[in-house]
């Protein structure tokens, strides 16, 4: 093929025009704030994996589903009544060639992105530990009537409506409920899992670097439920070390006492600190729904169990 | 005696209460009182609310839905209203009533508009397509209908009495348990759907079993109307998934009442299972709202494409998959519950599985268009909004089916507009095609096209303002259910969508005034044969609005469009050698009473007056007694008395009336010979 001056400005206007698009997409991104959007723009190899699967099957529907939006539009107005001259087959009510097409086609579909969800499933199950060549960073989330508690067993500490750990670790958070249904998710870093009272759930993160990023109870829980998010924190070792020391330093302590008074219900909790926290406090939560009553193990337990049961 | 029944239950301490009860009470005595002023009691009580004529239940079904979508509507717009404004603030709801409002909307659309909409236009429509006098069990009908309306009544007096549900429409428990919701409000919510649930699953059967026994002769399964598959398919549905909603809120009511642990935090309950059952129902139940409005696609398409349906027997069996695949998918609405990956991947591919046949369907309408000649009218209008609409929701629906980019959009707001991209085109839309369709078999007269056509113009574009929305505020990570949030970012996308929500309110508004200007204007757009559209199946054979047995001599059926082969054969219209003696259900007043009934046992529940209950109970098995014991429920039509009738209908009748069916020729099964197009 020979190349022609026309030719050549032809691609040279194509890619200014690329350009101008990009730019403009941007413009307009900013301009609706999208450029902010977590899920759009995911701060974490799993957000970003699952964005992507995301995206990805969004253009293969884009087969079917332009056609068939296009050809409703087309032929709506191609076969108007008003319109002279356009063949008219009142009759005409089936071919092998279509029915196959119509068929088939979305079936393909159907079957590439099946394939894609049997792996991919397999591939971002939350419960499953991210491989790093550092350990991950165990938190344990406890939902309860409106705001999320954090506790730290690596560290023995434990803060309430806000999240920090190491940016260059995986996270690996440990979820149950002391209250009803509630749904764990930090959009910027990767999906959501439930908080259920009795049951422990998973949910493995990662972020690409330091940065604060919003969490939140996404499941309607009751009165407080709007205000019921946090910040997570991914910091630096020396700004994880800072954090370490403050919460360290904090007054208040999370004994079985003090947490059956974090218990009761409260709206917007300002983020606070426990630097020491009761024993396997997790561990007594979840057994608080056990259909089992005594012999408790500590007083602790007896306390947390039986006092808001 | 009055159980936890005090005059604290009166809406007295807020004044968004007091507004709701105002305007429920208000409009019930005005209602009232209009009655009273058109003397219209009497008519009102024995030709309609005793009646058990499938048609008049149904267009009582249809009013009955038009009403609570107003309501339902209402609800709506307050929600809009508050997130448009309520960035860093309260808003103008506080946080009891915002909940009370998206409980009462989901509950009442799902419940008692769409539900009530389905099974009025079937009501109405299906036993004349296939050429039946009545459905199976009329009286039965009569019951459902008023089982249902029950279940209404009940969400609108808790505008007035105590408080409606906060739990959310899908009213997860343990938030729904008596220990985190002890008020009243999710007792109405659990007996609303009890008492029409009952009265679903009643109609299901119904349905049925008319479409099963009462086809006409000639009419195989193969050459039902397509709008007869659907309904038959949606009504098995019904007998399957509503017995399951039964048993979850029944569970939950014994769990709230008698201090049952079904699906309590501890004592082992266990909440998985709620949601496990009520998706079992309710994963189907979408597929009970979509597929009578794909019928009714399919058949607006062909009447107004002037054309055979495309793919008739590809649409039968993609229906009958859709049917059955709808209840292997149910787990897709909880893939963050914590499930293996193995459960959540075989889900996740079941539910794109039922896109193939959906895909089909809307590609069977597309080839009906071409080589059509389309015109424009509203419900036409309405399946092309439709289909270029679904099949955006289609995509969305997909991608919430990969479990891993379910776990970053659920319970947030791009879902939120996910199930109104399917609900709204693919259940509403068809059901407001069915309407402008129909209208003039149930009425005798058209519907006013302007105001039709009107209608579909807010209601598609205050649609998308609304909706699409939300899809990014999904993405900017915001979830369903807020009363108030802190990110300005989704301020402006609130408002849009508030702005759309006023849009959709001017399409309702239109649908007021199309009824009003088509009553009004009634004599000027009579439908004299009944066929006001060239229609195809035999639902127009019937005169509009059809004698009380439809059908002086039942049809014999050759082909799938039975009428439009009579049309041109000449066989229609004709008076037959002799008319025969007709028997017809006798009213009954039963089927209201039982209602009320109904309406007072789940009303004694809520509030804990237990001897009431009882005696409802009690007198509602003396009324089913009654009723079993009776002989007489029958009535016979002399041959005279129809031949008078039909006589007369057919004397109305001229040849200046009748469509000219010289384009269709020739007949028969589909040559492929393509005849000259004429302007």
């Amino acid at each position: 093929m020979i190349e022609t001056s026309s030719g050549r400005s032809f691609h040279r206007a194509s890619r200014l025009l690329a350009v101008v698009l990009l730019f403009a997409a941007g413009g307009l991104l900013q301009g609706c704030g999208l450029a902010d959007a977590p899920v759009l723009f995911p701060k974490g190899p799993i957000a970003l994996a699952e964005r992507n699967l995301l995206f990805t099957a969004f253009a293969v529907m884009m087969i079917v589903a332009i056609p068939a939006i296009v050809l409703t539009l087309y032929f709506a107005w191609r076969y108007r009544r008003r319109k002279n001259g356009a063949v008219y087959a009142p009759d005409w009510d089936g071919s092998w060639v279509v029915e196959t097409v119509i068929w088939l086609v979305p079936g393909a579909i159907v079957i590439v992105l099946g394939t894609l969800v049997w792996t991919r499933t397999h591939e971002f199950d939350p419960y499953k530990a991210l491989v790093s060549d550092k350990p991950a960073f165990r938190v344990q989330a406890v939902a309860l009537d409106w705001k999320w508690l954090f506790i730290y067993p690596e560290l023995g500490v434990a803060s309430v409506n806000e999240l920090a750990f190491p940016a260059d670790r995986p996270l690996s958070i440990e979820i149950t409920s002391d209250t009803v249904m509630n749904s764990l998710m930090i959009p910027a870093l990767g999906g959501q899992i439930y908080a259920m009272a009795g049951m422990r759930s998973e949910l493995n993160l990662l972020a690409d670097g330091p940065g604060v990023f919003m969490g939140r109870n996404t499941m309607y829980s009751g009165d407080g439920f709007s205000d019921q998010h946090f910040k997570a924190h991914a910091l630096d070792e020396s700004a994880f070390a800072d954090w370490k020391e403050k919460v360290a330093a904090a007054p208040d302590v999370l004994d079985a006492k003090a947490y059956l008074e974090l218990h009761k219900q409260s709206v917007a909790n300002p983020v606070s600190y426990y630097s020491s926290t009761e024993a396997k406090l997790f561990d007594i939560i979840l057994r608080k729904y056990a259909p089992i009553m005594g012999p408790y193990e500590s007083e602790a337990a007896e306390l947390i169990c039986r006092g808001a049961a | 005696m009055l159980g936890r029944l005090t005059v604290d239950a009166l809406p007295f301490y807020s004044w968004v209460a007091m507004g709701g009860a105002a305007v429920t009470v208000g409009g019930g005595v005005a209602v009232f009182l209009l009655i009273t002023y058109l003397r219209a009691w009497k008519v009102l009580w024995t030709d309609w609310l005793t009646s058990v004529d499938h048609k008049k239940i149904g267009i009582m079904y249809v009013v009955l839905s038009l009403v609570m979508l107003v309501r339902g509507f209402v609800d709506a717009l307050m929600m809009r209203a508050q997130q448009a404004v309520s960035l860093n603030s309260e808003g103008y709801l506080p946080p009891e009533h915002f909940e009370q409002i998206f409980s009462s909307h989901g509950t009442i659309m799902i419940f008692f508009v769409a539900m009530p909409f389905l099974t009025g236009l079937i009501n109405i429509v299906v036993p004349q397509q296939i050429g039946a006098r009545d459905v199976a069990f009329p009286f039965l009908n009569s019951v459902s209908l008023w089982l249902t309306a029950s279940g209404a009544g009940l969400v609108l007096i808790s505008l007035v009495v105590g408080k409606f549900s906060q739990a959310g429409w899908t009213g997860y428990p343990p938030y729904s348990g008596i220990e985190y919701s002890p008020g009243v409000g999710v007792d109405y919510w659990l007996w609303a759907l009890i008492t029409s649930g009952v009265g679903s699953t009643l109609a299901g059967i119904n349905f049925i079993v008319t479409i099963f026994k009462n086809r006409c002769p000639g009419m195989t399964f193969m050459r039902m109307p397509m709008f007869t598959w659907t309904a038959l398919c949606a009504s098995i549905l019904i007998a399957f998934a509503f017995p399951g909603l039964t048993v979850v809120a029944g569970q939950l009511a014994l769990d709230r009442t008698l201090g049952f642990h079904f699906f309590t935090n501890g004592d082992g309950g266990n909440m998985m299972m709620f949601a496990n059952l009520l998706w079992i129902w309710g994963h189907p139940e979408v597929y009970i709202l979509i597929l009578p409005a794909f019928g009714i696609f399919s058949e607006v398409v062909a009447t107004f494409s002037r054309k055979r349906l495309f793919g008739y027997t590809s649409l039968v069996y993609a229906t009958a998959c859709i049917a059955l695949l709808s209840f292997t998918v149910w787990l897709h609405h909880f893939f963050t519950m914590g499930s293996s990956s193995n459960v959540n991947a075989v889900f996740g591919i079941a539910t794109m599985i039922i896109a193939v046949p959906t895909g089909v369907k809307i590609f069977d309408w597309l080839f009906t268009m071409y080589r059509g000649r389309i015109e424009f009218h509203p419900a036409m209008v309405f399946t092309i909004g439709f289909m270029v609409t679904f099949v955006i929701g289609g995509v969305t629906g997909v991608l919430l089916a990969l479990p891993p980019a379910d776990y970053l959009m659920h319970n947030s707001t791009f879902l939120v507009a996910h199930f109104h991209n399917m609900l709204i085109p693919g259940a509403l839309f068809g059901y407001f095609a069915g309407m402008n369709y129909w209208f003039p078999k149930a009425f005798g007269f058209k519907l006013d096209v302007k105001w039709g056509i009107r209608s579909f113009w807010f209601w598609f574009i205050g649609f998308y303002l609304a909706f699409m929305p939300l899809y990014v505020l999904g993405f900017l990570g915001m979830s369903r259910r807020m009363e108030h949030y802190a990110d300005p970012t989704w301020q402006p996308y609130l408002v849009v969508a508030a702005l759309g929500a006023l849009c959709v309110l001017c399409g309702i508004a239109c649908i007021a005034i199309q009824l009003y200007v088509s009553a009004k204007n009634w004599g000027s757009a009579r439908d004299i044969t009944g066929d006001p559209w060239n229609g195809r199946t035999l639902e127009w054979a019937t005169s509009s609005p059809p004698a009380p047995y439809n059908f002086a001599v039942l049809p014999q059926v050759g082909d799938i469009d039975a009428f439009h082969e009579m049309k041109i054969r000449g066989t229609a219209y004709q008076v037959p050698e002799r008319y025969e003696d007709i028997v017809m259900p006798k009213n009954s007043a039963l089927g209201p009473v039982l209602g009320v009934l109904a309406f007072v046992l789940g009303f004694a529940m809520i509030w804990y007056i237990w001897w009431l209950a009882a005696l409802c109970l009690v007198l509602s098995l003396v009324c089913v007694g009654i009723r079993s014991f009776d002989d007489e429920t029958d009535v016979i039509l002399p041959a005279a008395e129809v031949a008078r009738t039909e006589k007369a209908r057919l004397a109305q009748i001229t040849p200046d009336d009748l469509h000219d069916m010289r384009d269709f020729l020739p007949v028969g099964p589909a040559s492929g010979e393509i005849l000259p197009g004429r302007a």
